[in-house]
């Protein structure tokens, strides 16, 4: 079992809540304070993924987190649960074509995910028939205390 | 903690808006509703001032650049004023900084554009 568990509605005034929490585990997990920004805009932005892809899909199914601290690493996974249907395994996009708003030049650049890949230590995307798993870690300086 | 987005636009035609507070996927609604709304005024030529922004995702960047491309429509300009490190670093990750005008202070920003004019 995850050291935490965290599941909570797709709706986006939880995924606040979700970075308090991913980020005081981190602190505990010993993750030095200088990378606990980066932590939690991680976080943030695969759970505002995640949140974007069930209310697209799913509403009523939860978003998941588990939180593991381990062999002085902080790991989060995210997961979803919007089938993954690229035969490339790409991860599904969750904002609609027209969403003028996500739109940066000629194509739709997931800013979230850019985001992630540039602050998480280690990424690992993982599409499957079941749904998305994004699972981020970064280094933990001291044997988990949680 | 909530976002509170205000705006005043000075003598020389610039819009400044102030937010303060966590720019995420709740509460960008907010600020994406104050842009379109200023655009629809006419108010083309916008600074939003970041200095008292806690926290900001990629909501908060696409609400930003969806500005941009509306101001631009109308031959307009969306400029940042930002000097903490912890919000520039999402804008250098994401490529943005080449995309914004980002100055130190609402001042040197009102400079800068006599300067252009």
């Amino acid at each position: 079992m995850a050291t935490v568990e965290l599941s909570f509605s797709a709706l986006p005034v939880h995924v606040r809540t979700a970075r308090l929490i991913v980020t005081a585990v981190a602190r505990r997990s010993g993750v030095a304070e200088a990378l606990l920004d980066e932590v939690r805009l991680a976080v943030g932005e695969a759970c505002s993924r995640a949140v974007e892809a069930h209310r697209l899909h799913c509403p009523d199914e939860p978003v998941r987190l588990e939180l593991n601290a381990a062999d002085r690493r902080f790991e989060v996974i995210v997961s979803d649960t919007v089938p993954g249907d690229d035969p490339a395994g790409g991860i599904p996009p969750v904002h609609a074509a027209e969403d003028f708003e996500f739109a940066l030049g000629d194509g739709t650049a997931d800013l979230g995910l850019a985001v992630i890949a540039g602050l998480a230590d280690h990424v690992d995307i993982e599409t499957t028939p079941k749904g998305v798993q994004i699972r981020m870690s970064w280094p933990a300086e001291a044997e988990a205390s949680v | 903690m909530d976002l509170k987005v205000n705006d005043y636009t000075t003598d020389e035609g610039l819009t400044v808006i102030n937010v303060e507070g966590e720019i995420d996927v709740y509460t960008a609604p907010k600020l994406r509703e104050k842009l379109i709304d200023l655009v629809n005024k006419g108010k083309f030529h916008l600074l939003v001032d970041m200095e008292k922004v806690e926290f900001l995702d990629s909501t908060g960047l696409g609400v930003l650049v969806g500005g941009l491309k509306r101001v631009r429509a109308h031959d307009g300009s969306l400029e940042l004023v930002c000097t903490q490190e912890r919000i520039l670093k999402i804008f250098r990750i994401t490529g943005l900084t080449k995309v914004f005008g980002i100055h130190d202070s609402i001042a040197e920003a009102e400079e800068k554009r006599k300067g252009a004019k």
